[in-house]
């Protein structure tokens, strides 16, 4: 299945023209111009990565960053910054963003870290599937009521 | 008139500060659509070489979008000139609405960050005055600042200029928030030594939501 991924940011040339690029490389690319109508998005679809802009009209994406997190806690978001600063890269980080990158960027090492990024997402969906298989069969019964 | 230059150079290093930083994202914008915009374009070739067809028309429309992108920059670095030119002299010969224009200008971002629309209408005689040039951008930056703040439902910022007996007067208006009471924060200590060095006055109006600053004819005359 291909890597379903939500980009999020203001500049509508660039969303445009980083999708089909991403397409081109064989990604599920879904775009949002506002942080309100990616958290919209994100409410409805499951998106492995979400590479979200740091500076956005109204809802910016540390708002917005928190609110993904919340209703859907396995997607991972990378942030995109066009400051010359990683204070707010880092600040994202630490409310779980799994990467960051500077603006312009290298395509290759934005397509390294969607691929971390949803390696990761799986990765952990698995740890969770096999805890889940692990506690039905500890306790067969336990698991039926549920 | 005296002032604390203390106070208004260190404010000014900042408001400059800001300026170049908002600057400075805005050419990020512009260089990140024109790095993509030729990767794309790199990419389509690409595939072209391995066989599959070449779409002239996106080509074509992706060029188009370079052009649009280069004149965005242009204007990005003519602002950022006149700014940065705004230092030169002490005191100066200045067009108040050209002035006014390139403030509107260098708070787009933030405006467009606090989802505020800036709606100026500049008179159609040109209206000069001498004086310190930086300390009226300084100062006109937060009357705007402060206006943005003051918005309510319909989150316009007027900014009206007008020819006045021996000076001039801008106007920003649609203040909602100023009738809801929130004045008392301006102008702060910062507002205030801005308005003595540009011999300026500010009244605001809690009653119809408008804030005047008025400017002589020249300071220090």
């Amino acid at each position: 299945m291909k890597t379903r991924i939500l980009l999020v940011d203001d500049e509508e040339e660039f969303v445009q023209a980083l999708s089909e690029r991403l397409k081109i490389r064989d990604y599920d690319v879904t775009t949002s111009l506002t942080g309100e109508d990616a958290i919209e998005k994100v409410k409805h679809y499951n998106f492995d990565v979400v590479i979200l802009d740091v500076l956005m009209p109204r809802m910016d994406g540390i708002e917005a960053l928190k609110k993904i997190k919340r209703i859907k806690p396995l997607t991972e978001v990378i942030m995109l910054t066009g400051n010359a600063t990683v204070e707010t890269a880092i600040e994202g980080m630490k409310l779980g963003a799994n990467d960051y990158l500077m603006k312009p960027c290298e395509t290759e090492d934005l397509v390294l870290k969607i691929n971390r990024a949803y390696d990761k997402k799986t990765e952990h969906e698995d740890r969770i599937r096999e805890a889940k298989v692990k506690e039905i069969m500890s306790s067969p019964r336990a698991a039926l009521k549920e | 008139m005296g002032f604390n230059w203390e106070i208004v150079g260190k404010g000014g290093l900042q408001f400059f500060g800001t300026i170049s930083a908002s600057i400075s994202h805005d050419i990020k914008n512009v260089l990140a659509v024109l790095n993509e915009n030729a990767g794309l374009i790199e990419d389509l070739v690409l595939m072209a070489e391995k066989g599959a067809s070449f779409n002239h028309e996106r080509v074509k429309s992706l060029a188009s979008s370079i052009k649009k992108q280069i004149q965005r920059a242009d204007r990005i670095a003519k602002n950022m000139n006149r700014f940065a030119h705004s230092v030169d002299e002490s005191l100066s010969n200045i067009d108040v609405c050209d002035t006014l224009e390139l403030i509107v200008a260098l708070s787009g971002r933030l405006a467009d960050m606090r989802g505020v629309k800036l709606e100026p209408l500049y008179t159609t005689e040109r209206i000069h005055i001498t004086t310190n040039h930086f300390l009226l951008e300084n100062l006109l930056w937060r009357c705007l600042d402060f206006a943005m703040t003051a918005v309510m439902e319909e989150k316009t910022v007027g900014i009206i200029v007008e020819k006045i007996e021996k000076g001039v007067q801008i106007k920003f208006t649609k203040l909602e928030g100023l009738i809801e009471g929130r004045t008392n924060r301006f102008p702060s200590e910062q507002e205030n030594e801005l308005i003595r060095a540009l011999e300026a006055k500010i009244e605001t109006d809690s009653r119809t939501g408008i804030i005047i600053l008025k400017l002589p004819e020249k300071i220090g005359s």
